[in-house]
Parts: C-alpha cells; sequence; structure tokens
C-alpha cells in the first residue's frame, strides 16, 4: 500500500469507533422505532407485528395528545422568551466587563456542573409550603397561613428557567464577546447615544448567538419531563410526560413510539430549520 | 448623554447580580438547610448539625446508588473519551471530505431530544436481547456523553500544533514514538477536560436513566427522584450538598490539574 493510501485510511480507522458507536445506538434504534410505531399492543400486552395505522391515527386525531403538545410548546415558548430577556443583559454584562471577567465566567460555568435534579428540587425549599418565602412572611407577619406556591404550570417555568438560563447566557456570552468593541466606539463617534451603538450595532451582531440559546433552551424545555414531575401539578403534563407514561407504566411500546417520533418531528424540525439559516457552527461554540 | 449611558451600565449591572442571585440562591438554600439540626428539611433553621450528614453516610440504599453512579460514571467516561479523542484526531489532524457532516453527525445524540434517544436505545436494544440492564445504561451514557467528549476535545486539540510532531519525527521517532511521548503529553489536558465533562455528565443524568435501569438499581439522581416522591427530608439536602460537592469540586480540581500539567509541558 502508498504512503498516500495509508494517510487517506488513517482518519476513517480512528473514525470508526465513534460512528459506529453512533450508527448501532442511534440511528438504528430510530430507524427501528419507525418501524415499531406501526406494530399493535394486542390485550394480551403482546406486541402484534404488521403494518397499523391505529397508533398514529391516535397520536395524531386525539385532542388530549394536541392539547398536550401545544402546551409544552407554549411552556417552552415562555421559558426561552424569559431566558432571553433575563440572559441577554447579564451576558452583555459579562462579555463588557472589565476586571472581573474570569470570576464572572467560573460563576456562571457552576451551574452546569450542579446537578439537575437538585437544581430543580432546590425550588421546594423556596417556595414550599414550609420553605424560606412562605416562612419569612410568616415572621414578618405578611401572612398567617403558608400560601400554597408550588406544583403549578408556572413553578414549572420558573424550574425551566432556571435549569436553562446558563445555555442562554453562555451562547450570547460567546457571540457579544466576539464583537469588537470598536464597531460601538465608532458608532458613538458618528453621533449615536450608547443605547443608538447597542441597538442598532451590537444587538443584530448578536443575533447568532441569541438564536442559538434560544434553540437549545426550546428544544431542552419542550423535551424534559422531569421537571414537570417535580414541581408541577397533576395536570401539568408535559409531551415527554406522555412518552414516558406509555414506555414505562402502560408499557405500550409501539404508542410510545409513535409518540417519540411526534416529539421528535416536531422539535428535529427546528433544529434542521435552524441548520439550514445557521448553521451548527454558533451552537458548537456555544458547547465547547 | 454619557450619564444617561452610565445609569444604563448601572442597571444592566444590577440586573446581572439579580441573574446570579436567582441561580445560585435555591442553592445555597439546599446547602444551608442540610445543615438544619431540626426534624424536618425546612425553615426554621433550628441549630447547626452533621446528623444529617451521619444519617446519609449509614443509609445503605444511598450508598448503593454512589457506587453505582460512580463506576458507571467511570466506565462511560473511559469508553466516551477513548471513542471522542480517536475521533477528533481525525477530524482535527487530517484533511477528512465531508468532515462538516460527520461532525454533524457525531453530535446528533445531543440533537435529538434525550426522551426520544432514550425510547429509542430502550425498545431496539430490548429486541437485541438486551434487557434493562447495566449494560443498557453503560450504552445509553455513552452514547449521551460522546458528543460532548469530541465538541471539547475537538476545541482544545485545534491549539496543539503539529510543528514539534513533526521535528519529532524528522530527528527519527517512529509515529508510534511520537504518539506516547510527544502527542499523548500534549493531549493530556484536553483528554482530561473530555474525560470529567464525561463522568459528571453521567453522574447527573436522570432523563435516560430512568428508562434504562433495571428495577432496584438507582443511580445517585435517581435514588433522590425517589425520594422526592415522599417529602423533602434533609437527607435529600445532605445528599444534595454532597452532589454539590462533587460535581462542582470535581470539575475545579480537573481545571487546577489541567492548568499544572500545561505549565509543567511548558504550554
Amino acid at each position: 500500500m502508498s504512503v498516500e493510501a495509508r494517510e487517506a485510511r488513517q482518519p476513517w480507522i480512528l473514525l470508526s469507533p465513534a460512528l459506529t458507536a453512533v450508527t448501532l445506538l442511534l440511528f438504528i434504534p430510530l430507524i427501528f422505532i419507525v418501524i415499531y410505531s406501526f406494530w399493535l399492543r394486542t390485550a394480551t400486552g403482546a406486541e402484534q407485528v404488521g403494518f397499523y395505522l391505529d397508533n398514529w391515527r391516535e397520536v395524531l386525531s386525539d385532542r388530549f395528545y394536541r392539547d398536550i403538545l401545544l402546551n409544552t410548546l407554549k411552556i417552552a415558548a415562555i421559558t426561552t422568551v424569559v431566558c432571553a430577556l433575563m440572559g441577554y443583559p447579564a451576558a452583555y454584562f459579562i462579555a463588557r466587563a472589565r476586571g472581573n471577567k474570569a470570576i464572572l465566567l467560573l460563576l456562571l460555568m457552576l451551574p452546569f456542573w450542579i446537578s439537575y435534579i437538585i437544581r430543580t428540587m432546590s425550588w421546594i425549599n423556596i417556595l414550599g409550603v414550609s420553605g424560606a418565602f412562605n416562612s419569612a412572611m410568616i415572621w414578618i407577619g405578611l401572612i398567617d397561613e403558608p400560601i400554597q406556591m408550588l406544583y403549578n404550570e408556572t413553578t414549572v417555568i420558573l424550574g425551566l428557567v432556571h435549569f436553562l438560563l446558563p445555555f442562554m447566557i453562555l451562547n450570547v456570552f460567546v457571540s457579544v464577546d466576539g464583537i469588537d468593541t470598536n464597531l460601538e466606539d465608532a458608532a458613538n463617534s458618528l453621533g449615536a447615544t450608547r443605547w443608538q451603538a447597542f441597538v442598532q450595532v451590537t444587538l443584530p451582531l448578536s443575533l447568532p448567538g441569541l438564536a442559538a440559546g434560544g434553540l437549545l433552551c426550546f428544544v431542552l424545555g419542550a423535551g424534559t419531563y422531569i421537571t414537570p414531575l417535580i414541581l408541577g401539578g397533576p395536570t401539568d403534563a408535559m409531551f415527554a410526560n406522555l412518552v414516558f407514561e406509555a414506555i414505562i407504566t402502560q408499557l405500550n411500546w409501539p404508542l410510545g413510539s409513535a409518540l417519540s417520533l411526534m416529539l421528535l418531528a416536531v422539535l428535529g424540525g427546528l433544529v434542521l430549520i435552524y441548520n439550514h439559516y445557521l448553521g451548527m457552527s454558533q451552537l458548537a461554540k456555544g458547547l465547547g | 448623554m454619557r450619564g444617561g449611558g452610565r445609569m444604563g451600565w448601572n442597571l444592566v449591572r444590577l440586573w446581572t447580580l439579580f441573574v446570579y442571585l436567582f441561580m445560585f440562591m435555591p442553592v445555597a438554600v439546599v446547602v444551608l438547610l442540610s445543615f438544619n439540626a431540626s426534624q424536618f428539611g425546612s425553615f426554621p433553621m433550628t441549630g447547626f448539625s452533621f446528623r444529617w450528614f451521619i444519617e446519609l453516610a449509614q443509609n445503605e440504599a444511598i450508598l448503593r446508588a454512589f457506587r453505582t453512579s460512580i463506576v458507571l460514571g467511570l466506565l462511560t467516561s473511559a469508553i466516551s473519551t477513548t471513542l471522542g479523542v480517536l475521533a477528533s484526531l481525525a477530524l482535527v489532524r487530517y484533511r477528512v471530505p465531508g468532515s462538516n457532516m460527520i461532525s454533524t453527525f457525531l453530535i446528533a445524540p445531543i440533537l435529538v431530544p434525550e426522551v426520544v434517544l432514550a425510547v429509542a436505545l430502550l425498545l431496539f436494544l430490548n429486541f437485541l436481547g438486551i434487557n434493562k440492564s447495566f449494560t443498557l445504561l453503560l450504552f445509553g451514557h455513552v452514547i449521551f456523553t460522546l458528543p460532548f467528549v469530541i465538541l471539547v476535545v475537538q476545541a482544545r486539540l485545534v491549539g496543539i500544533k503539529r510543528d514539534v510532531e513533526e521535528a519529532a519525527m524528522s530527528l527519527g521517532a517512529s509515529p508510534v514514538q511520537t504518539f506516547f511521548q510527544i502527542t499523548l503529553p500534549l493531549m493530556l489536558p484536553a483528554v482530561l477536560a473530555g474525560a470529567l465533562f464525561a463522568f459528571t455528565i453521567s453522574f447527573d443524568d436522570i432523563t435516560g436513566t430512568l428508562f434504562w435501569k433495571p428495577g432496584g438499581v438507582e443511580t445517585v439522581p435517581t435514588q433522590i427522584f425517589a425520594m422526592l416522591r415522599n417529602s423533602i427530608s434533609p437527607e435529600i439536602n445532605a445528599l444534595g450538598t454532597v452532589m454539590i460537592i462533587m460535581t462542582v469540586g470535581l470539575p475545579l480540581l480537573g481545571v487546577a490539574i489541567a492548568r499544572r500539567l500545561a505549565t509543567k509541558s511548558g504550554g
């Protein structure tokens, strides 16, 4: 074998374990559940192999599923907007701060390392009946009886914002940090106020970061089932909870497959649209 | 005009402070309450005590969950770091046709919602005869952590220059010698960062884990989740504090080690 041929084969040898893993553990399983979603679960609990449209008919026409899907998208959208409103100014501050930028960045990375379930359940300590808020209010004397604030849609959104905010801040930060400050200075010297310079120069240039952060918040938010289980009430199920119910509780795997694919179609569709217009490089920057 | 800008900036500063408070206050309360002497896992603080940590250390179920999580995390980390480092080397060091598509393909496991990944893997491996088991958990954690390892390692590999390797080769070192004596030591911080990242993600995962774990086996997050079903006890807060120390302390330690290695090797 020639040297060039060996040189050309080497990267493929290095890549093959990872490519094999992703193929065997992600792509083939995805194709498999497409097939599975056309099978049927019989009354005995066994699976009837074949080509049945029943699961899909149920998923696509049942109002129950549609309402929960729409509600899930609504919750994810609100979460994303709140993350953007809270996160953008903070990211801008970190990017433009002089001095202790390193500490601010380290503090920003910390929540990524702090356990998701701990961060989610920590709100029970704050908002619960005997949590910090109620205790403080009773102590001050503003209320006599603790207020029930937990276990509703608002606390689900609160938990999601708390979980996803660092993703937003990091992505916006990466993008604002990459903008040359001379551009703002130039705008200022041409007579723009700092606010005008921000709105007309920095903000448009940072939109890719905002979009990347927004996509992450939306997709991760819409795909969660743990937050509603911990911070939501009985009626606050999100779409992923339906998948969990079908697969783990009811053991109706064909239906669960169809529900999973439905979620994948909606969220995967968003990722594809994003990828088409903006590409994956911005996302990779924020994650890496 | 200048005064307006200054005030605006101060508002942004205040807002940032608020955002940081929002992110850290609930976590701080968990740590605070874990030292509460009171019977219940809530306010008021009745005194300072280590009793919940002692009870934690005597709780067989929690210790078992810790062992499971640590073994799973270490194995996951070893496998996905190996796969990830090899793939990153190929992508950074060679001109591979279609490398952009390959990159996207390799990070696909985090572009697909984790619930969907969890279902697909569970059903497919079950079809192949691998039931809910530690093996399934391991496969799941490997595929889910692999993209993160690739992203982190790739980002750091870019910074390593090929000159040093070429110099070694031109001085007569074989490719294998060059790899083990030059490339690997230079790559070590990147490899460690990837391994650490994989471990913490695996250690913290619950979304996929709840689908893949067999009955009776708990990892630390699923154990906390099961305990939350009852009510929030001071034990959970203590466990949370231990988790926070582990998941925050380990990366910080890792960063410190990486710094030391980097300065030692003159990087």
